[in-house]
């Protein structure tokens, strides 16, 4: 190549890279910079002059007000006890199953387990129309069940946590058993404390997306008291085009989305293990 | 190697099972046939009849849902933009997702600070995503709008365009989704043996060739992997398009979920939906399977 003369570092092709994911920085930030900052402004201002985001005067005022008159607490009750639920039977039911197939040697296991994993391939959004059917059947809408119960037998986690059971010797229960321990105890005291590291996969994973659902809480939770944080959000923001309140709207998406961010940052290295984990299975 | 490396070294007599020790695998297995394969059937039944939710009446109308479904216009119209979605989403997540990557594969401060970044955005649900972008999307009063003012162009009102809304949702479907292609290549680029890079260097090889040659060749099956998983993702969009368009301007943004969505829970036709719910699941089965064939191919190179 001819550019012999600088040798400054990087050679051109790397420095203009990094010069493009820093520029993409930038678009990544500035649209969270601005909800933040218009979340920060006066709402008459915000319609007078919907120019001056970017500039003081500043308020808190948004937020004194959301603390007040906004149902997000309920919400967010709501979301919380939904997806801590969830997750902890999920993880309760794969990971018992998934010792079962890693170790109980019952006659046709194989042809179970793959039956088992065939439901890997249906989408939820497929199965939304008799879903909703069968919980309207048992008159279960808008109840807490009904938003914790549908995906608990996740053919995700039972993969999961068969290929980790499996992984672990055998010889390392083998001892338990000669002392004619009973499996449970077994399972309990041995296997599963060896398994955290796949239990805190699926669960962080499956926290985050029961947490981030949308698509089953709008259909099942339509009274405003069992709405999820999601389905709450949605349905504060339906006239967003005329709101005089965008500071108060921005403000409600701050205060929705920063747990979140807040737990992401503080368990990072372990958020991103789940959510990769969980997309190459 | 045999299939049963340990059966000789086991003693005989652990290996008999017990009736009781099912009751590992039967809280899954009668979770997972009445909440999943069950509903699954019964859509596949419901496809094929008449329902009135309200009225509680149904009958078998054979495959007039089928048929109503694909002379639909506005059906045909979603399968049109989901897959048009498609194709202007996937390549910029997965270009940008490596070129991020390529970029901040390095032990520095600063690139983990971007990766953290990056990845923020992602464990955001989509209504608040969809609210922040909305908010950035606003005629006049918002970010992009002002910003297009400002240098001379002029607000667009993206979203109430019917020839840019939907390029507007998946400019918010890559904001939201760039972190997990991120990640992925990251940790493929992380298996690349360093020596192979120290060879290049002595060979006097370009950042260039060095990347054509080796790090692209050496991560494929990961890109193969990335282009499947987002094609699925994807496919299955709905959040967004409910929340920042709810499909107009025009039918414009009405995706095939949405579809579904709003002819189950909007217009009650729950067979018809049913129907346009077993078109996704086959789209689905079969992407699944080449998901599959991909992730399976590992050690042939």
């Amino acid at each position: 190549m001819a550019a012999v003369g600088k040798s400054v570092g990087m050679p051109l092709g790397e420095r203009l890279a990094l010069i493009a994911v820093i520029l993409l920085a930038v678009l990544w930030l500035l649209p969270l910079m601005w909800v933040t900052a218009v979340s920060l402004k006066n709402n008459t201002e915000l319609v007078v002059n919907p120019g001056a985001v970017f500039t003081a005067p500043y308020t808190i005022q948004n937020y004194i007000d959301l603390t007040k008159t906004s149902a997000l607490g309920t919400w967010f009750r709501n979301s919380l006890i939904v997806s801590l639920s969830h997750t902890v039977l999920v993880l309760i039911v794969s990971c018992l199953a998934g010792y079962g197939f890693a170790r109980i040697e019952f006659p046709g296991r194989n042809a179970v387990f793959i039956f088992s994993l065939v439901g890997l391939a249906i989408p939820g959004q497929a199965i939304i129309v008799p879903l909703h059917s069968f919980f309207n059947a048992f008159d279960m809408h808008n109840t807490y069940a009904a938003l914790i119960i549908p995906g608990i037998a996740t053919p995700f986690g039972i993969f999961l946590m068969t290929a980790y059971f499996r992984a672990i010797p055998a010889e390392i229960e083998e001892a338990a058993r000669l002392d004619n321990a009973s499996r449970f105890k077994i399972f309990w005291t041995i296997a599963l404390p060896l398994a955290v590291p796949a239990m805190a996969t699926l669960g962080i994973f499956t926290f985050l997306g029961t947490w981030n659902d949308y698509l089953w809480p709008l259909i099942s939770a339509t009274r405003p008291e069992m709405y999820t944080l999601t389905v709450g959000l949605a349905a504060t923001q339906t006239n967003i085009d005329q709101s005089e309140g965008l500071g108060y709207l921005m403000a409600q998406s701050v205060f929705a989305g920063l747990p979140m961010l807040i737990l992401y940052i503080f368990f990072q290295k372990y958020v991103v293990r789940a959510v990769a984990g969980a997309a190459i299975r | 190697m045999s299939d049963t490396p340990r059966a000789g070294a086991r003693v005989p007599k652990l290996r008999t099972w017990h009736w009781p020790e099912l009751l590992f695998i039967a809280p899954f297995l009668i979770l997972y046939v009445t909440f999943l394969l069950f509903p699954m059937a019964w859509g596949f039944w419901m496809s094929f009849n008449y329902y009135d939710l309200f009225a509680g009446f149904s009958e078998y109308i054979g495959l007039e849902n089928y048929q109503q479904l694909f002379s639909d216009q506005i059906y045909r119209r979603a399968v049109i933009n989901t897959f048009l979605f498609v194709a202007i989403t996937v390549p910029p997540l997965v270009v940008l997702g490596l070129l991020i990557a390529l970029v901040l594969n390095r032990q520095t401060w600063w690139s983990a600070v971007l990766r953290t970044l990056f990845f923020g955005s992602t464990v955001l649900s989509v209504t608040i995503v969809t609210l922040i972008w909305r908010g950035v999307y606003l005629p006049q009063k918002g970010l992009l709008d002002n910003f297009l003012n400002a240098v001379g162009i002029g607000g667009i009102g993206i979203l109430q365009d019917p020839n840019l809304a939907l390029i507007g949702i998946a400019i918010t479907t890559v904001w939201w989704g760039i972190g997990l292609p991120m990640v992925l290549f990251l940790a493929a680029l992380q298996q690349v043996p360093g020596e192979i890079y120290e060879a290049a260097k002595l060979d006097n090889a370009s950042p260039w060739q060095t990347l054509w040659s080796i790090t692209i060749p050496s991560i494929w099956r990961t890109v193969v992997l990335v282009i499947i998983i987002q094609i699925i993702a994807h496919f299955q969009v709905f959040g967004q398009i409910n929340l920042m368009t709810g499909g107009g301007p025009n039918n414009s943004t009405r995706s095939m979920v949405q579809f579904i969505y709003e002819s189950g829970f909007r217009q009650w036709t729950a067979g018809f939906a049913s129907a346009a719910a077993q078109v996704l699941f086959v789209i689905m089965v079969i992407a699944a399977g080449l998901q599959f064939w991909a992730s399976r191919r590992k050690q042939e190179f």
